[in-house]
């Protein structure tokens, strides 16, 4: 039987395994973490359905766990990489017939941009913090009290050349929208307001998520980046932006405001570009060997990528792309 | 009283916080389509007073949802409800009601 | 206040042996300062410090205001670089933010064009023979007293603290934005959260407020303030400012830049005087200091040996507050005992129309 080694056990890689062992062939997973599940594992809820997030990997879990064939390490991290060898931290060497690299991505971290004061003001959160409250199903200020005016600010970390990130994380727009439904269902007297550059609606119902944010929830839009935040004397947060669409500076203060970090490179694709011959992208990203009929190929014959270490992606085309993967590795395994 | 030969600019600044969103918060809960407006431009490309002057239909819905009513009466007073740009929305926004809604409620601004 | 990461933006200042370029405004606005600089450096931290009376403006009000072209600049600036060769100097240091700031973009200029470092070399040479070396460190004197705050602490007379209620002074530090809003590595603490001036006043037993306008500039911008019609926007920065601040109830202001003290302290009469607003405690302006002004007190000197008369807003409920002892009656004899003149009373001193000095003649 082939054998293959997949390094990451986020969504792209228990998928990749689960449908190599449906194709007759097995896996282990390598994670360095010490449970499956990746960075999906402490998301809330899903766009553009609302869809728990523990549904899909709680599905995804199972068919793990029942699939044949398939072996997990957690807590360690592969030091050597071959596509017929991977060697782990522990010493142990695992032969194998190719390998998926599905390492995924880094949450870029908000302190860099520090006009918004992430982690020097109080009630200055991150997207991913704020999956995280609703996670613990409260969402409250500092001072224990309920927001009554959030902001949610777009392309943090993304399209930014300041902080070296020119790429567009593909997926904030639509958490801040899902985000900002979310925050005013709780807090349906609260006001809401997004202030983004562009909003990129790319897939099915997000548009229409959007449409409804507006019109149903009367979420507020404003097209404009935020430029700075600082404190006010009542411990709320004043923010200056460009409401571009009337030409006129604009300020206000809210009792919170989320930050929508986006998706940036691990900083170790550098080193796995120049360890084995891999290619990085400008973003930092790998570089598939095109973007059509071999998007999930290295350009080193053997090693294959799967989901967001390539490029930022939604659970959706991560979860599609791992299947692709698959595919991919039985027709290249046929060939040898 | 010193005559310096020059006063203190006011701010052009959107305050938020001190403009009485009250008006505004009535005409969107009224005509809540008005928020879906995502600044495309159609309507102001179509206006038969805006290619004429400078009343800009979309600035003027934008400056009253935050709140800033000053001179929107008078402004609108230039449509000529013609309804070219109620056509043309891509988000279905019944402009035209919206042009009146507006006036109704800032008749005193 | 927070502040997480001034610690990432760490320059490298010299302990000793600077050069000292002087600033154009503060020689006239706030002279008491550059000479206290030059006191504390050599007399209190026993530091060597050459104030060259060769040297010359560095002209950047000029190139700021579109009078003086770039090559013009550059060539002034090789020849003060050249004159602390000469005297045997390696470290820089400018008393003016802008001139610090000019120096630091040439610098940087050079180091990305060196075709234009050549043509200076060249420019210079032409013009007056000479030829230069770059300094080895480039830093502003704020930089400098913020190196040494420690030591300033140990030899202190005061602390920034009311004397009365043993409550730190509450102090709205300015940074002015020439000082790293253009190279955000060259000022400590970066651009955002600057530590320059919180680093001494939490130092000195001061605590520093942070309030909605903090980072946004005094409005001085050159060619705005320069003409006379295009003040009511270079004020209306100073007024949205004070207008933040001063729910805060601030002790006083400090700032490191000549711009910044003369136009948050002279721009508080004017506005008292168009609009009856003072900003300040008990109907009164809020005092406006220079870090070195702050760093003598804490020294003990003289405020009025520190030049302290020539603000606009009185700095006596400060020096009441701090438990400083100094002569009112000498506030405005000069050094050699003459009198110097007194200002009109104004709203933003909420004094009547008689002065309440009596001056000795």
């Amino acid at each position: 039987m082939k054998h293959i080694v997949i390094i990451g056990g986020g969504i792209a890689g228990m998928q990749c395994a689960v449908e190599l062992s449906s194709l007759g062939i097995s896996a282990t997973v390598i994670e360095k973490e010490h449970a499956t599940g990746g960075k999906l594992a402490s998301w809330h809820r899903l766009f553009p359905s609302f869809t728990p997030a523990e549904d899909v990997l709680g599905e995804l879990r199972l068919k793990f766990a029942k699939a044949a064939n398939i072996s997990l390490r957690c807590g360690v991290t592969a030091t050597e990489i071959t596509p017929r060898k991977v060697t782990l931290s522990t010493g142990d060497e695992l032969e194998c017939d190719a390998v998926v690299l599905a390492t995924g991505f880094t949450l870029f971290d908000a302190r860099i941009k520090e006009e918004y004061g992430y982690g020097i003001y109080d009630n200055v959160v991150t997207s991913a913090d704020l999956e995280d409250m609703f996670n613990r199903g409260e969402i409250v200020l500092k001072n224990g009290n309920k927001p009554r005016r959030i902001a949610l600010l777009h392309c943090v970390g993304s399209r930014d050349e300041k902080v070296c990130q020119r790429h567009c994380s593909k997926v904030c727009c639509v958490t801040g929208v899902k985000q900002a439904i979310e925050l005013k269902e709780m807090f349906p007297t609260a006001d809401v307001f997004n202030f983004y550059m562009d909003i990129r609606m790319f897939g099915p119902g997000y548009e229409e998520m959007y449409r409804e944010a507006q019109v149903k929830h009367n979420v507020h839009f404003v097209r404009g980046r935020i430029s700075e935040v600082s404190p006010t004397i009542d411990g709320r947060l004043q923010l200056k932006a460009e409401d571009t669409l009337t030409g006129r500076p604009l300020k206000m203060s809210v009792d919170m405001l989320v930050l929508l970090v986006g998706m940036r490179a691990n900083e170790e694709n550098a080193e796995l570009a120049a360890r084995y011959g891999l290619q990085c992208q400008e973003s930092g990203f790998m570089k598939p060997q095109d973007n059509f009929m071999h998007n999930v190929e290295s350009n080193v014959e053997g090693i294959f990528y799967a989901g967001t270490i390539t490029s930022p992606k939604s659970v959706g085309e991560t979860l599609n792309e791992a299947t692709t993967v698959a595919l991919r590795i039985k027709d290249w395994l046929q060939k040898q | 009283m010193i005559n310096f030969g020059f006063s203190i600019n006011k701010p052009r600044v959107i305050d938020i916080d001190n403009n009485n969103l009250r008006k505004s918060n009535e005409i969107i809960l009224e005509m809540p389509e008005l928020q879906a407006c995502i600044g495309c431009g159609s309507c102001t490309a179509s206006c038969t007073a805006g290619n004429l002057t400078d009343f800009n239909f979309r600035k003027v819905h934008t400056l009253v949802r935050r709140g800033e009513y000053q001179g929107a009466y008078m402004e609108l007073n230039k449509c000529m409800l013609c309804g070219k740009c109620r056509l043309v929305c891509p988000r279905g926004i019944n402009t035209r009601g919206i042009v009146m809604l507006i006036k109704r409620k800032l008749g005193d601004f | 206040m927070k502040r997480s990461s001034w610690t990432d933006y760490q320059k490298d200042i010299a302990d000793d042996n600077y050069y000292y370029a002087r600033s154009c405004i503060r020689q006239n606005f706030f002279p008491g300062s550059e000479k206290a600089f030059l006191n504390i450096l050599s007399k209190d931290l026993g530091r060597n410090i050459f104030d060259d009376p060769l040297h010359t403006s560095c002209t950047g009000i000029g190139y700021h205001s579109d009078i003086v072209p770039l090559p013009t600049i550059m060539t002034v600036v090789a020849r003060q670089f050249s004159l602390m060769a000469e005297a045997g100097y390696e470290n820089f240091t400018s008393s003016c933010i802008t001139s610090f700031g000019i120096y630091t973009e040439l610098l940087n200029t050079w180091e990305e064009f060196p075709e234009l470092e050549e043509q200076t070399r060249e420019a210079l040479y032409k013009a007056t023979g000479r030829e230069f070396a770059k300094p080895k460190n480039l830093a502003h004197t704020s930089d400098v007293i913020f190196h040494h705050r420690e030591e300033i602490a140990r030899k202190a007379k005061h602390r920034l603290v009311n004397a009365h209620t043993g409550e730190p002074l509450r102090v709205v530090e300015h940074i002015g934005c020439h000082y790293a809003k253009i190279f955000p590595k060259s000022g400590i603490g970066g651009s955002e959260f600057p530590y320059v001036l919180a680093g001494m006043v939490e130092e000195w037993g001061g605590e520093v407020v942070d309030y909605p306008e903090r980072r946004h500039c005094c409005g001085f911008g050159f060619r705005n303030y320069l003409v006379q019609a295009n003040r009511g926007y270079s004020i209306a920065n100073s007024h949205k400012k004070l207008e933040s601040m001063s729910p805060y109830r601030p002790d006083f202001i400090v700032t490191n830049c000549p711009g910044c003290s003369m136009f948050l302290d002279k721009w508080q009469y004017t506005i008292a005087e168009m609009e009856g607003t003072t900003y300040g405690q008990n109907g009164c302006g809020i005092p406006v200091l220079t870090y070195e002004e702050m760093a003598g007190l804490v020294l003990g000197y003289d405020p009025w040996e520190l030049g302290m008369q020539m603000h606009q807003v009185d700095v006596e409920p400060l020096l009441g507050k701090m438990g400083i002892e100094y002569d009112p009656s000498a506030k405005y004899l000069g050094r050699n005992g003459k009198y110097i003149g007194c200002p009109e009373s104004a709203i933003v001193n909420s004094r009547a129309k008689e002065t309440l000095y009596k001056i000795k003649r």
